[in-house]
């Protein structure tokens, strides 16, 4: 059984229908990248993944690890196993970066009838997946995301994916705004994720970040479909070419 | 929000107000009804001295006065009814034996009754380090730690006892701050209030702990009028918490309450209330009128007061916890949570005075509507001429949950000494769908998420609060705003 089936997915906003029939399927222990002009529809597809409210499903199906994830709340796909590392983190003023992320890991701990973890068994957990993304102790202590600036942000994201430990991460751009070093640091964490167990969709712009996470397969969206999928080498193409030739393929395209 | 969201909301919304039981007990009460009687049969249930009858009677005619002349306050942005004000009873008492030796000899019904607040009455309990006087509808029923406290000379009692035990001290201070002329509710409490919490800490004391009162509405259709009085003599220091709560019943009940703080030269008082008074119904039935004036006075050089507020309850709260700046260098404090859901009413805020040269100080208020709820900051900040060298620094945000509720503010500034320097901000938030779909992707439940953003919001202010009363306001907090987002 794949982690993630999406099946002839369609989604709309506003009366504007964003994705027009995607499909993809991820297998456990795969990492898979997206890639697309601005405005295809890539974090479109992330959020309805990750269940986000303010999109109309308007056809399709998708199953993650064999349920239904078009019938989940956020909280639940959250629970089940789905992360999302987001294009653009948002801000909890009032809120340490350390107590969210301990409140994140026993919520979901708690949907699987585990043992909240309390501060003393937390915090050096939380430290060595600092460690591993080389980032300052004083984030933990500062609001979440408040006043961080763009690479903290990405790289906080990653951490709390390293913490939170999903079956499924979903990365939206987390390589832009990254300075070179940081891209590397980022690239090995979630490089260190990699496991049979677990898939990971990277939405990037850029060969460049493949070249550190080396996909095992590239989906090009345009225009909500995903209009043609290949090895890595069709990242290298697109850098070389760019989406130009692959607008016409958009009209009755052929899924994945 | 979406409909799944609204589902968890509607369910949460069936959650009922936990404080709101009733205690059986006996109860000495008298007849509804307010004339110079009434007060003359409060004085004499209690014993009072001379003085005493003579202030009450002074208070009682003037707001009898203002009554016949209709000039109950009206400029606050709150609505409600006319209060009958004949319609209520002016005392209401457990009974018990006179004089308890000890706890054990209070009626344990009461006993229960704290235990299920968790207020550590209960002897095992004092181990935790707070001393407590309990008010019971109208009187105090127990006082805790007042021998340790007393080995030190601070003085902490109901209001009663210090009438009897101290009437020098009372004397001095009583309406110092808050006269009975202040204003229409100043005066129907200086008349008929029955009892309250009484500290004096003397020169160079730091009390060496917590001081805490709780106050419980019981008794149907009685008005609680409380009175505390707090000195903290030269050099001395004390911090003091307020609690409250009511059962639910289906008219509102009316307390209006008066505070007087005192601080001479050097002194601190810090003052902590987290207010859960019954508000109300989902749909605005029954809930506590909260009509109260806490004011306190920095008379002495370098001194300072400090109000922690969490106003989580009553049907409609009133309430300017105040600081007159008079003596030089001297600081005030506000920092207040106001939260109003339902049909919920706030109009709270403060009034800084200053007075003595160099005076400063801080306010820091966190407005939080839901439901359909309406909450109003009033803040004035007065500079008078001789403040040389004073300042202020105002922060007011307003954060609001669904569109059905409303967030005013109304701050008055007046300086008239052009040395002094004012900082105003102020800003007005909804809780944004994507904070609540960052935290939801993150695994919280929609009701974690709200309590947290609001939590967050509210964070600057339970930073000011002694550490397990800070755990009890952010409980509280999510307790209070369950069923609020939609
Ligand atoms: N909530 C929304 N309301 C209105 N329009 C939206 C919304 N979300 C997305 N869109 C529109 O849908 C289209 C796809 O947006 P999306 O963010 O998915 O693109 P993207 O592929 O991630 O682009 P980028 O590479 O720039 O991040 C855009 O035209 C965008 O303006
Ligand atoms: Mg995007």
């Amino acid at each position: 059984m794949s982690l993630l089936e999406i099946k002839n997915l369609r989604a709309r906003v506003d009366d504007r229908e964003i994705l027009k029939g995607v499909n993809l399927t991820l297998n456990a222990g795969e990492v898979h990248s997206i890639m697309g002009p601005n405005g295809s529809g890539k974090s479109t597809l992330a959020q309805v993944l990750a269940r986000r409210e303010s999109y109309e499903i308007t056809g399709g199906e998708v199953l993650f690890n064999g349920r239904d994830l078009l019938a989940m709340k956020p909280e639940e796909a959250a629970c089940e196993g789905l992360f999302l590392a987001f294009q653009y983190p948002v801000e909890i003023p009032g809120i340490s970066n350390a107590y969210f992320l301990r409140s994140a890991l026993n919520a979901i701990r708690k949907y699987r009838g585990l043992d909240e973890m309390d501060a003393m068994d937390f915090l050096p957990k939380l430290r060595e997946k600092l460690k591993l993304l080389d980032m300052d102790d004083k984030l933990l202590n500062r609001s979440v995301n408040e006043a961080f600036s763009g690479g903290e942000k990405k790289r906080n994201e990653i951490l709390q994916m390293a913490v939170l430990e999903p079956k499924l991460a979903i990365l939206d751009e987390t390589d832009s705004g990254l300075d070179i070093d940081a891209l590397r640091i980022v690239a090995n964490g979630v490089n260190a994720m990699r496991s049979p167990e677990r898939a990971i969709l990277v939405v990037t712009h850029y060969q460049r970040l493949l070249n550190y996470i080396v996909p095992d397969r590239v989906h090009v969206l345009v225009d909500g479909r995903i209009v043609r999928s290949g090895g890595p080498e069709l990242a290298l193409e697109l850098e070389n070419k760019g989406y130009g030739e692959m607008d016409g393929a958009a009209r009755g395209a052929s899924p994945a | 929000m979406s409909s799944n969201t609204d589902a968890t909301i509607r369910e949460l919304a069936q959650q009922e107000y936990k404080w709101g039981f009733v205690t059986e007990i006996g109860e000495d009460r008298a007849p509804k009804g307010l004339t110079e009687n009434t007060i003359r049969l409060i004085s004499t249930k209690k014993s009072e001295p001379e003085f005493m009858l003579e202030w009450r009677l002074k208070a009682f005619r003037y707001w009898d006065s203002l009554e016949k002349a209709q000039a109950e306050p009206k400029w606050a942005n709150i609505k409600y009814p006319p209060i009958d004000y004949q319609a209520i009873s002016y005392y209401s008492a457990p009974k018990q034996k006179p004089n308890l030796k000890s706890l054990d000899e209070l009626d344990p019904e009461i006993l229960r009754t704290y235990e299920k607040l968790g207020i550590p009455l209960a002897e095992q309990k004092m181990l935790a380090g707070v001393a407590v006087d309990a008010v019971f509808d109208s009187v105090s029923v127990a006082t805790t730690f007042k021998e340790k406290l007393a080995e030190v000379g601070v003085i902490f009692c109901s209001f009663s006892e210090a009438v009897k035990n101290h009437p020098e001290l009372v004397k001095k201070y009583l309406g110092s701050v808050v006269p009975y002329t202040d204003n229409f509710f100043a005066a129907l409490n200086a008349a008929v209030f029955s009892d309250g919490s009484f500290v004096y800490v003397p020169k160079g004391v730091r009390c060496p702990m917590e001081l805490s009162t709780y106050f419980r509405i019981n008794a149907a259709e009685t008005g609680q009028f409380e009175r505390t009085l707090i000195v903290a003599d030269e050099g001395a220091s004390v911090s003091y918490l307020e609690g409250c709560t009511a059962p639910i019943r289906d008219e509102n009940q009316l307390h209006a309450a008066v505070v007087e703080l005192i601080a001479l030269d050097n002194a601190q008082i810090k003052y902590s209330t987290v207010q859960n008074w019954y508000p109300g119904d989902k749909n605005g039935k029954g809930g506590i009128y909260n009509f109260v004036t806490k004011r306190g006075a920095c008379r002495g050089k370098n001194s300072k007061i400090s109000w922690t507020q969490v106003e989580t309850g009553s049907a409609i709260t009133w309430k300017y916890p105040s600081c007159i700046l008079q003596g030089d260098d001297s600081v005030g404090e506000f920092y207040s949570v106001a939260l109003t859901n339902n049909y919920q009413q706030a109009d709270t805020g403060t009034k800084m005075i200053h007075i003595g040269k160099n005076t400063r100080s801080t306010i820091v208020s966190k407005g939080i509507s839901a439901g359909h709820g309406q909450n109003t900051y009033r803040g004035q900040v007065k500079i008078m001429k001789e403040a040389a060298g004073s300042r202020n620094y105002t922060q007011c945000d307003s954060l609001l949950i669904g569109d059905k509720c409303g967030a005013h503010t109304f701050p008055y500034i007046e300086v008239k000494n052009s040395t002094a320097r004012m900082e105003h901000e102020a800003s007005t938030s909804k809780i944004g769908e994507d904070q609540m779909f960052y935290l939801r992707q993150r695994g919280l439940k929609t009701e974690d998420a709200v309590s947290m953003i609001v939590n967050g919001f509210c964070k600057r202010v339970f930073k000011e609060l002694p550490m397990e009363f800070a755990v009890e306001a952010q409980k509280l907090l999510s307790v209070s705003l369950e069923g609020s987002v939609g």
